[in-house]
């Protein structure tokens, strides 16, 4: 590893290992994020890498070792496993936003129902995100009335409004039209320059080159290599990832 | 119907007259019918819908007890003819020793624990309707399993199954006439005392139909007005 953590890592995985039946789809991965690290995952489809991050606040189970996040193990079920995914915010490819409720009241749910927040406080919290990645006017609205775009961004201020320590990004722009990219990754960049510590799995190299302290490559199941953006894209040193590279980056 | 009533083959005017004196000579029973049968049918209902979310609760929870309990519930209780319930309840259940209840009680429970079972079912069958990445959006935000339920998937597995789940109620507002097998004097009942009084039964029995007819539209008004007014929610 070359950027290995002074302090206690915010998350961090250790000799994780998953099969989805005869399939080993996370094969001893040991990986630390320190606080304020934006950790991208690149790799080819079913590499693992969705299955990695969502491992990470347990929407995936793992068959062995160990998850900390904050130094904490990641509990299995119940109040406890609640109580960390509160810290743990994530975004979806396919957005997820509550189909039933407004733009505000999906961000606003969170901070109600589990932070106990007084809704005039959650309220107030809410429009600010809203108003920072740019989708305010649309508060009264729901979900399927939004872009792709809007809805994503909606989705990120959803995630911001629990106050997590760390924010997962399970390829968040790959159910989107091109150009409704840039209007996501642009708030992704703001997010990494503010300080969020972040796990991204994307295929968007220029958020990586842009964004990332460290890119993981991984390819059927493994953690391959690890390095900052301009080493690994300009110098990959595994022989996956130069052929990864070499069919994405022509 | 009015029509279908008012074309006899002679004397239109008179028989119409008759069927009409039929209904307004009668007022109190035909009233008291349905107000009994309203009773029924507005009470099992909240109960049935209280019961079934609770048990398509407990078929969709990750506890494997309660998943059993609410199968061997729904199994048993939904493939029993309500008759059946009926019977056990008006005459098994005085024999078990336990706090007497009236009839209309007795009738209360037997169709609330039949209607719930389909409650249930239609629930969760709207529950399978919601995507997984409703659930685990939920779950991401730290909302326990409870919470992501009743917040989050329950909310839309009913808009969902807004038809099926309102043929159950219509279903169970037919189901009341059942009582009347059990003394307790609604709808169904409206018959067997009129004809103590000497009406004709076919014209009394057509005026108990036109009145659930009516009923029953007026359950399908609500479905089209929820089915409107959700309409945009996908």
């Amino acid at each position: 590893m070359t950027t290995e953590p002074a302090v206690r890592p915010l998350v961090s995985l250790k000799n994780v290992n998953k099969h989805f039946g005869a399939l080993h789809v996370l094969q001893n991965i040991n990986l630390d994020v320190s606080k304020g690290e934006v950790v991208v995952i690149i790799g080819p489809s079913g590499s693992g890498k969705s299955t990695l991050c969502r491992a990470i606040n347990r929407l995936e189970t793992i068959d062995d070792g160990e998850i900390l996040i904050d130094g904490k193990r990641l509990p299995s079920e119940g109040k406890e496993l609640a109580a960390l995914r509160a810290d743990v915010g994530m975004v979806f490819q396919s957005f997820n936003l509550f189909a039933h409720k407004t733009i505000l009241e999906n961000v606003t749910l969170g901070p109600i129902k589990v932070k106990n927040m007084r809704p005039a406080d959650a309220k107030e919290l809410a429009t600010n995100l809203l108003t920072r990645v740019g989708v305010a006017t649309q508060a009264e609205k729901l979900p399927a009335q939004l872009s792709g775009g809007q809805q994503q961004r909606v989705a990120i201020a959803r995630a911001l409004a629990m106050k997590p320590k760390v924010i997962l990004f399970d390829e968040p722009t790959s159910a989107l039209d091109p150009e409704m990219i840039n209007e996501v990754l642009d708030v992704m960049v703001e997010l990494a320059a503010e300080g969020m510590t972040m796990v991204v799995v994307t295929h968007e190299m220029g958020f990586a080159r842009k964004a990332a302290n460290r890119v993981v490559f991984m390819a059927d199941g493994e953690i391959v290599e690890q390095d900052t953006p301009e080493q690994f894209f300009t110098n990959p040193r595994s022989l996956r990832a130069q052929e990864f590279l070499s069919k994405i980056l022509k | 119907m009015v029509r279908r009533l008012a074309r006899p083959h002679h004397r239109p005017a008179r028989k119409w007259q008759r069927s009409v004196d039929t209904l307004l000579n009668n007022l109190d029973i035909f009233t008291t019918g349905f107000k009994n049968t309203a009773i029924l049918f507005v009470v099992s209902a909240v109960f049935a819908l209280i019961l079934g979310t609770i048990v398509g609760g407990m078929r969709v929870s990750p506890v494997p007890v309660m998943r059993a309990m609410g199968t061997v519930y729904v199994n048993i209780v939904r493939n029993t003819p309500l008759t059946l319930i009926f019977f056990f309840f008006v005459f098994g259940y005085p024999k078990l020793g336990l706090a007497e209840l009236s009839y209309p009680v007795l009738a209360i429970i037997a169709l609330t624990l039949y209607t719930a079972t389909y409650v249930a079912e239609t629930l969760r069958a709207g529950i399978n309707t919601v995507p997984l990445g409703q659930a685990e959006a939920a779950r991401a935000i730290g909302l326990p399993f409870m919470q992501s339920l009743s917040l989050v998937i329950l909310p839309q597995a009913f808009r969902a199954v807004m038809p099926p789940m309102i043929s159950v109620f219509i279903a169970l507002l037919k189901n009341t006439t059942v009582a009347a097998g059990f003394s307790v004097a609604e709808a169904g009942a409206i018959r067997a005392n009129l004809s103590e009084r000497g009406e004709p039964a076919i014209v009394v029995l057509l005026w108990v139909a036109f009145v659930f007819v009516v009923l029953v539209a007026l359950l399908s008004a609500i479905q089209h007005h929820f089915e409107k007014k959700w309409q945009v929610t996908r």
